[in-house]
Parts: structure tokens; sequence; C-alpha cells
């Protein structure tokens, strides 16, 4: 069986790699050490970690102050604290004057599980997309989740890391693993349609493409982990090639990796598409893998919309 | 006159010229802020020509002193006292809100050399000097980090989440300034929304507080010589101080608040200054 860790995991051990590697590194919280994983890097290099209590406003001006001094500041919390509480400290003190801040966002999407709907970010891609300035990624594993922060901290402004509590199975080859910010990365070739995938919805997609082309449909499958900038040439690669396109994240169909998606496709190279996604409505409480079925987050569900889109490409 | 004395009067004059700069900047871009402008000239004044360390050759300098405008529509002040300090010519003050000046509305740090932070939402400024505090503890570097504050800003509730964190972090290299005119876009603070009682307040969160009339250039000097020796703890100066402080008609008239003076207006602010 596929190994699994969870992308937070990854987030910290990365942590404390770029630490020991970069002195200007530096660490903030928001009184979540332990659930963001900033722990371990808390205990190794205490000097550069600054635990700034529960004002989530405050850790990103600090952050911003940092940064303008010369550091590379990683914030920390869950993805919700992370944008919408803090969205107008994200806009005017980090992307409008493009500070080397990084946050990092755990617990994304439905999959926080039992907390509910407060806690479930289902919104903040959209948020940090439209930002200036922001470049923002979705690692789909901790392969690349590491890889993720480790460009983050080599990319000169700030970034959004979008990271799960959940585990997730492994689907790249640490040893093999080439990870370029803005360059797509193709899991598997198909000529009938595309999956373009973020996250967790990967390895979703993945399966969804097994269970296809077992019943004679063979699906691309694209890992964006980067929604910002867009890899434009690679979703109009895979339009070009399939000529149906399935979009997959566990946030809402508006905004996100979804909308990304089609305002390229129409604007470059429009084919039938479909968007998998949280469908304009908030969570609730349950075991991610229930929510995840019944906001219709499946690789089943993947497989009936690509029949879908097939049927509107004319198959 | 005694080399004190000296200092004061030429602080003083310097502190008359940037006034004439906001009055004219302000009159000639047709919109802007006048009226906190005017009451934080003083207290900019004397950290920009007397207290703080500063290269205009060199404003990347890693070891300078940080100012952070964070009631950042007081922009008029800070351009006309970096210019006045040789950050860049004064005759680009003229160009103050125009389409492609560097002097925004608001300060933007990537545009003005000299600008340490991009403010102009209100409560961010604290927070940001605290951050570039806790840096230089961290490099082991001596310099200090001045901020200024706007006493209607304080209504934000970030400046407080800020004000624990700096005494928290005992951050004695932040000094923030209290630009106490008691007067806000809806009327007096007291009346909007009141923060008093102040020096409590800051008293309580951990600062080391001072009350001083923010237009008297000797008691600034000698608050900022105090906060200076303040160890363990950051120190917030209360600078009472008048509303378009200078500009008889603009004194403590809440309407100066965000108002550009006509062109007769502004020569008669100039006659006056």
């Amino acid at each position: 069986m596929t190994k699994k860790i969870a992308t937070r995991e990854a987030y910290g051990a990365a942590l404390v790699e770029l630490g020991q590697k970069n002195p200007a590194v530096v660490v903030l919280d928001a009184d979540l050490s332990k659930s963001t994983k900033t722990y371990d890097f808390s205990q190794k290099f205490s000097n550069r970690f600054f635990n700034i209590g529960i004002a989530e406003q405050n850790m990103m001006g600090t952050a911003a102050g940092l940064a303008a001094a010369g550091k590379i500041a990683f914030t920390s919390t869950f993805a919700v604290f992370a944008t919408g509480r803090v969205y107008d400290q994200i806009r005017n003190s980090i992307a409008y004057p493009r500070l080397n801040v990084k946050i990092g966002a755990t617990h994304a999407g439905l999959t926080v599980g039992e907390d509910g709907a407060s806690h479930q970010s289902v919104e903040d891609i959209a948020l940090m997309r439209c930002l200036p300035n922001m470049t923002v990624l979705v690692p789909a594993d901790s392969v690349e989740a590491r890889a993720a922060v480790l460009a983050a901290a080599d990319i000169d402004g700030p970034v959004y890391i979008r990271l799960g509590r959940s585990e997730v199975p492994v689907l790249h080859d640490e040893a093999n693993f080439n990870f370029v910010p803005g360059k797509a990365i193709t899991l598997r070739e198909g000529k009938d349609a595309a999956i373009i995938a973020c996250g967790i919805m990967v390895s979703a997609a993945l399966e969804a493409a097994e269970q296809l082309a077992n019943q004679g449909v063979s699906v691309q499958v694209l890992d964006m982990h980067t929604i910002k900038p867009l890899d434009v040439e690679a979703v109009v690669e895979a339009a070009r090639a399939t000529g149906a396109v399935v979009t997959a994240e566990e946030h809402s169909i508006y905004g996100g990796l979804g909308g990304a998606v089609a305002e390229a496709l129409v604007e470059n190279y429009p084919v039938p598409m479909r968007r998998v996604g949280v469908r304009d409505t908030f969570g609730e409480s349950g075991k991610p893998q229930e929510l995840l079925e019944k906001y219709g987050l499946t690789a089943s569900d993947l497989v009936r919309v690509v029949y879908e889109v097939l049927k509107r490409k004319g198959k | 006159m005694s080399k004190k004395t000296e200092k004061l009067a030429k602080l003083r004059d310097q502190a008359r010229q940037i006034r004439r700069y906001i009055v004219s900047m302000v009159g000639e871009a047709g919109s802007g802020h006048p009226g906190g402008s005017l009451s934080a000239t003083d207290i900019v004044t004397a950290l920009y020509f007397d207290v703080m360390r500063i290269d205009p050759q060199n404003p990347g300098w890693p070891d300078r002193d940080r100012f952070v405008l964070s009631k950042g529509h007081a922009a008029p002040v800070l351009y006309a006292a970096l210019a006045e300090r040789g950050f860049f010519p004064v005759e680009k003050l003229r160009t103050l809100r125009q389409l492609g000046s560097p002097l925004q509305g608001h300060p933007d740090m990537r545009k003005v050399p000299g600008v340490e932070m991009s403010t102009g939402s209100l409560g961010q400024g604290l927070s940001a000097a605290n951050g570039m505090a806790l840096a230089g503890k961290l490099d082991d570097r001596d310099y200090r980090v001045f901020v200024l504050l706007g006493d209607g800003e304080i209504e934000e509730g970030q400046v407080w989440e800020a004000a624990m964190a700096a005494a928290h972090y005992k951050l004695d290299n932040v000094t923030a300034f209290l630009d106490h005119n008691g007067l806000q876009i809806d009327g007096p603070t007291d009346v909007v929304m009141s923060a008093e009682p102040l020096a409590d307040k800051w008293r309580a969160f951990g600062w080391e507080v001072q009350e001083i009339d923010g237009h008297d250039m000797e008691q600034i000097l000698s608050a900022l010589a105090r906060a200076r020796e303040t160890r363990g703890k950051p120190s917030i100066i209360i600078a009472r101080t008048v509303k378009g402080k200078g500009v008889s008609f603009m004194e403590n008239e809440v309407n100066w608040h965000g108002t550009a003076p006509k062109p007769e207006q502004v020569e008669k602010a100039l006659a006056e200054l």
C-alpha cells in the first residue's frame, strides 16, 4: 500500500531543513505550532521562531517588518485564518510592497474535518490568486510540499503555500523529483480527456484515470501545483491534445484552479470543460472521507464528470 | 546663543520649512491630508534632522534607524522631510499624487527611497516596526525603530495586538509616537470612539509612557533621549498636538483632515508660516 503523509508534516520538516541551510529564514506562528508543525523549528532554532499568540493580523504585519529587514519570514496558521482573517494585512503590508513573506497555510479545505465549516477554508486560493505579486502553490503530497517550501524560499516576493491536515498518498518519487514553480507535472498521458488537479485531488485524479482506463477511456492527469502563475501552456496543450478538460480541487469552484483554467481556456483554446470542487457552499463537521464523498470530491465523482464532458465533446 | 538654543532654533526653522512644503504640495495636488501632516511635523522634524541615524546617500544601509509612518495619510510630512534631508530632490514634491509620480497618496516603500514601509491601511505600522526591531535584535544590530501612530488609528485592534507583542518581546529598540491631535474624520476622537485613558492603556500593555507637548521641540528631544535609555520595554511618547498646526484657519478644524487648500488659501497659509 502507498505510504501516506500529511503535507503539513512535510512543511515542518522542510522548515527545519531550510533553517539549517539559511540563517535568514525565520518562522512565525499564532499559537498552533503543534498543528502547523512548526514546533520542530521552534525547538531547533528558538531565536528565529516567534510565537505571536492568537493575533494573526499582527503575525502578518510582524513578518512584513522582518522581511523588510532582510529576513525570509514564514507565517504559519490554518488556511482559514491565514487568508480571510488577515486579507488586508497580506494585501497592504505584504503583497503591495512585495515583501519576502511565505504564508504556510495548513488545514486547508474540507479535510480539516470535524471542526466544521468555520475552520474549512474553501475560498483561500481565490483570495490569494487575485493579489498582485502573489505566487500560489498547492502541493499534492509530502514530496511536493517539501519542494514547494524550498522553492518558496528562493522566490523573491510573497508566496502562499496551501497545505492539508490529513495524510495523503505519496505520489512523487523524492529521488527523481523536479519541482519548478509555474510548471505543471504530467503524471499520466492520455488522449480522450485531461484532468487538471491540485492538492489532495491529484491522487483522486490518478485513481479516476486508472478506473477510466479499465473502461477504455484514456485520460491525461496534470498535477497543477502552481495556481499562480498558471502554466497556461500546459493547460492549452492538454486541451489541444484531448479536447475535454476536467479540473479538480478541494476548494470552491469559484476563483480557484477551476476558475483559473477556465479563464485560460476561454481566452486561448475553448473546449468542453467541467469543474469539480465545492459548489458554492460552506462545509460541515464530519470525517474527511465522509465530507469528500458528500461534497462530490472523490475519484468516482471525477469518473462521472469525465463521462459528462466526453458526451459534450461528442464522443 | 548656546549650542542647545541654536539647535532648537534650527529645528524649529526646519519644521516651518516642512510645513510650507506640506501646504504647497497638498495645494498643488488638489487633494491630500494637511491636518494630520501638520500636527506631526515637529515630531518628524526632530527624528529626521536630529535623532535618527540615517544616510540619504545609502537608504538601504543595514544599520540605519527606521521610521514607519503608520498613519500613512500623513505622507506629505514624510515626503517633505525625506526631500529636505536629501533622499530625493525637493522639486519632486510638486508631483505628489500625480499619475506616474513615486509620491503616491500613501507611502510606497518600493517607489520612494527612505520610505521604510508601505502604509495607508491604518493600524498596521506598529506590527511592521516590531518585525524590524526583532530582526535588529536577531542580527545584533543596534538600530532603532520609530513609528508614528494617529490617535484615531489606535481604534484598530491590530495596534493592540502589536502593543502586546512589543512588550512581550521586550522591544526597547521600538519608540512609538502617538500624534494625539484629538480629531478624526467624523469628529473628536472622544466622541467617535474614546480610547481614554490613553497613558494607562499603554502602561497596562507594558510600555514606558511619556506625555509631552508635541509641538515643543525641547520636550520632543528630551522624551526621545529618555526613550533611548529605557531598557527591557518599548516606549511610547504621547504627544498632544494640534491638527493643522501652524496654519491659523486649519488649526483644530476637522474639515482639514483630508481637504486640500485652494491657491489663495495656500498663499495665506504660506504667509503665516
